[in-house]
């Protein structure tokens, strides 16, 4: 890809970048939210037309109008936001646009069938052709994706950030995908911020920084210091500043909480002035927890206690009511609204402190207020929520419930698929607000970072409790992941005699 | 340049009120074929022909940004409709559908039509808030039974109305009969509650995602509720206003497909199929050039069926116009 520039009323996204990816490699690009990989991606596979500059595809100049001519010419892309059709079959996802047929009218399904469970067979995916796409975990999703993707005669994968919904197990099955790949002469093009698989995984590496090319170089010549000052343009302090601070009283207390089958028997306590951190894989049970806590789902047994008072939530708004905040996991689903511009994302669950009528000249300098606190970038507050970045979109979402000012603040994932300036700045705000007495609640899959973070961390393994380890504060390393990883493999259960 | 510097980009405007420029283009081509268009008489006919219709538009709009719709209205105005004017009826009438009942004063009778609307409006947006049915389905139920329920109460048309509640829409100042000011009246509130209420930042919060909506802490059944509440309100007094305007009504013709004007309208003033966007200008214009296009076919004494075809034919446009305008731009 030679000097493609994309611009965009009133923003210039792209700025003449450069990319050349070998076959057989994997060649990773890095830069923050916003620097414009995703867009350079999108230019390649003809989602959106580049504004100028040329793409050359086994030597020869190419223009794909249409992600179907990228996939027909051997260019697929596996997206950072899924786009599953929830009601259908595994298989059909799978062969959603090219399902194989009898004749020129009859779907063949048999054939479907069978042709699925070889892939599965063929790269090793738990997955099962008849289950419905919409009871998959994120991660099972994901892995249709590769499933798709692999299933083209395809000589270049795009991975856009294809282990923020992974554990750490699906990630070492993805990198053997991936290993697989390379040794058939595949080039891949693989978007993350985790700098530790990219150093395990990458061949090249190149950087970019709001729409501009920053350079390219052989894996083996970088490291992390290098790669993240390039990509911000100065230095990062600490990824995970963890300060410590106060803890106060008993803000929260769970007491043998259940909601159905997805889990049982949890108990827990949470102080103020604590972050209280969830480890477990994807679908032990984490996001459920949660989503009791804040109403969204039914709670069938058990007692929750906020200031040593029992209460009955029973929806996001009693929740809210009470002084809890969530930020849900799920950002597209049930986070943004995509349509309202970021005044109104913002300021959508204090909608109450606005008065009747509504005074939209104090909502516009709140949001401003935190957004600016949170660093969102964007061209103005009037911009759709839906035209930013993941991240952007995050640190709104942030505001939204910063703006409420909770006692207890929820963060699910908060910081998945975000580059590593925004996190950094995301642990700090969280860092922050539990020294000013708040209780945090956090859900991470990456292990460093509630090791980072975490005053206590609760591993959930199936829906069961199977340990609240605290913080070792003697120095040293806060947490010992490797006993973790036997809690969150459910191989060591501190709490077997309580089932 | 001096646009620019005031914050104010012409093209996004014209863009944005694409269908006001279609309406005056309309109307001024309307007048240089038939000069008669453009006379006080003629477009006092012509708004207050539409006012009826344009109440129940104020409703309807609010289901469609909440991403439902509301096939009830025409209907549910016609049930109104027969009941208002039933006791709207001089108590010393010979042919009076209730002979010896109570007669109520005018304002009684319209309160009782929009009660009326009101009740069927919770009772759809209760189907669809908490048992999760289609709005289509939920609202073709009412329709019918709304129409069949008004054929019930009166197998005849109700005429021979009081003058008192016939006022509320005849009696005219300024030249205008109160319909007209009726019609403005609830669009006001309409817009009111739209840009500058909670429930209106609600709706567009549900139309736009439903379950983002639950988390920041929107009770979503409840403002459903109050959403199809509202366009059977509306519905309601339209049907009053309908009975009022007309001096009789009959339960089989009575708000006919007025729901499919509406929709019609909503949706050529913007408002989007798949909820979240609405804005009231926009259904004004709307509901302004159905009725331009009503007036204008009539003074060029066009054929009802052609009328049919050419808002058909806008409806298909405006809408492909406004997905194109509505495309993710990332």
């Amino acid at each position: 890809m030679h000097d493609i520039v994309k611009e965009f009323p009133g923003v210039k996204a792209l700025k003449g970048v450069q990319l050349k990816v070998r076959p057989g490699t994997v060649h990773t690009l890095m830069g923050e939210n916003g620097a414009g990989k995703s867009t350079l991606m999108k230019c390649l596979i003809g989602i959106q037309p580049c504004t100028s500059g040329k793409i050359i595809f086994n030597g020869q100049e190419v223009e794909f109008k249409s992600p179907l001519q990228a996939m027909n010419a051997g260019i697929t892309m596996i997206h950072q936001e899924l786009s599953p059709v929830p009601d259908r079959t595994v298989c059909e996802n799978l062969w959603l646009g090219r399902f194989p047929m009898k004749n020129k009218l009859m779907c063949d399904h048999p054939r479907a069938r069978k042709e699925a469970k070889e892939l599965f067979e063929k790269w090793k995916l738990a997955l099962n052709p008849d289950d419905m796409m919409k009871d998959l975990t994120v991660a099972q999703q994901q892995m249709v994706e590769i499933a798709k993707a692999v299933s083209y005669d395809t000589k270049v994968v795009i991975m856009d950030e294809p282990t923020s919904a992974l554990t750490e197990t699906e990630v070492e099955h993805l990198f053997d995908i991936i290993a697989d790949l390379k040794s058939k002469n595949v080039a891949i093009i693989y978007i993350s911020h985790k700098m530790e698989e990219i150093f395990r995984i990458s061949d090249d590496i190149s950087v970019f920084r709001d729409g501009e090319y920053i350079g390219t170089d052989r894996a083996a010549n970088l490291n992390v210091d290098k790669v993240v000052e390039m990509m911000v343009g100065r230095q990062v302090g600490n990824m995970f500043p963890k300060v410590d601070c106060p803890i106060g009283d008993v803000i929260l207390e769970v007491k043998d909480l259940a909601s159905g089958k997805a889990f049982e028997h949890v108990s827990f306590k949470v102080h103020r002035g604590e972050i209280f951190g969830f480890a477990g894989l994807v679908g032990a049970g984490r996001t459920e927890i949660v989503e009791t806590i804040f109403g969204m789902r039914k709670k069938t047994a058990g007692q929750i206690f906020l200031n040593g008072k029992e209460v009955n939530i029973k929806s996001p708004e009693d929740a809210i009511a009470n002084s809890i905040g969530l930020l849900t996991e799920d950002r597209r689903g049930n986070g943004i609204f995509g349509l309202l511009d970021i005044t109104e994302n913002t300021v959508m669950a204090s909608l109450k402190n606005y008065g009747f009528p509504q005074n939209h000249k104090k909502m516009e300098s709140d949001a401003i207020k935190w957004n600016e606190a949170m660093r969102t970038k964007t061209p103005s507050m009037r911009q759709r929520i839906m035209n930013l970045s993941g991240g952007n979109q995050q640190k709104v979402l942030l505001a939204r419930w910063l703006l409420l000012d909770p006692d207890i603040l929820i963060v699910d994932e908060p910081t998945r698929g975000i580059d590593v300036g925004a996190k950094s700045e995301i642990h700090s705000i969280i860092t922050r607000l539990a020294g000013e007495g708040k209780a945090i609640i956090m859900i991470s899959s990456e292990l460093p970072e509630v090791s980072g973070m975490a005053d206590n961390i609760l591993v959930m393994y199936e829906g069961h409790m199977m340990g609240i380890i605290p913080r070792n504060r003697d120095g040293g390393d806060p947490y010992d992941s490797q006993e973790l990883l036997t809690y969150a493999h459910g191989e060591k259960n501190d709490f077997a005699t309580a089932k | 340049m001096e646009a620019t510097k005031k914050g104010f980009n012409f093209k996004q405007f014209i863009s944005n009120n694409i269908m006001w420029v279609v309406l005056v283009v309309l109307a001024v081509a309307l007048t240089a074929v038939r000069p008669a268009f453009f006379t006080v008489a003629n477009l006092t006919t012509l708004i207050s022909a539409e006012s009826v219709k344009g109440i129940i538009t104020c409703g309807v709009c609010w289901c469609i940004l909440s991403a439902g719709i509301d096939l009830g209205p025409g209907a549910v105005a016609a049930l109104s409709a027969v009941v208002a004017a039933s006791l709207a009826q001089p108590a010393d009438l010979a042919t009076r559908l209730h002979p010896g009942g109570i007669h109520l004063p005018a304002i009684v009778c319209i309160i009782v039509a929009m009660v009326i609307g009101g009740i069927v409006g919770i009772i759809c947006g209760w189907l669809v808030a908490c048992t999760h049915i289609h709005p289509f389905i939920a609202t073709l139920g009412s329709q019918l039974i709304c129409r069949a329920l008004a054929k019930m109460y009166s197998s005849s048309p109700v005429s021979n109305l009081d003058q008192g509640f016939r006022n509320f829409a005849v009696y005219k100042i300024l030249g205008i009969p109160m319909v007209v000011f009726i019609f403005l009246i609830v669009f006001i509130i309409s817009w009111f509650m739209m840009t500058q209420c909670r429930f209106g930042k609600n709706i567009f919060a549900i139309g736009g995602n439903k379950q983002a909506a639950r988390v920041a802490g929107i009770n979503v059944e409840k403002n459903l509720i109050l959403t199809y509440m509202w366009s059977g309100l509306m519905a309601g007094l339209a049907g009053a206003m309908l009975a009022a305007r007309t001096g009789s009504a009959d339960p089989s013709t009575n708000g006919l497909q007025y729901e499919f004007d509406a929709i019609a309208a909503a949706t050529i003033g913007g408002t989007s199929q798949t909820g979240g966007i609405c804005k009231m200008s926009g259904v004004m214009s709307g509901i302004l050039i159905l009725g331009v296009i009503n007036n204008g076919l009539v003074l060029l004494g066009a054929n009802d069926n052609i009328t049919q075809v050419i808002k058909g034919l806008i409806i298909v446009v405006a809408v492909v116009f406004d997905m194109r305008k509505n495309a993710v731009r990332p």
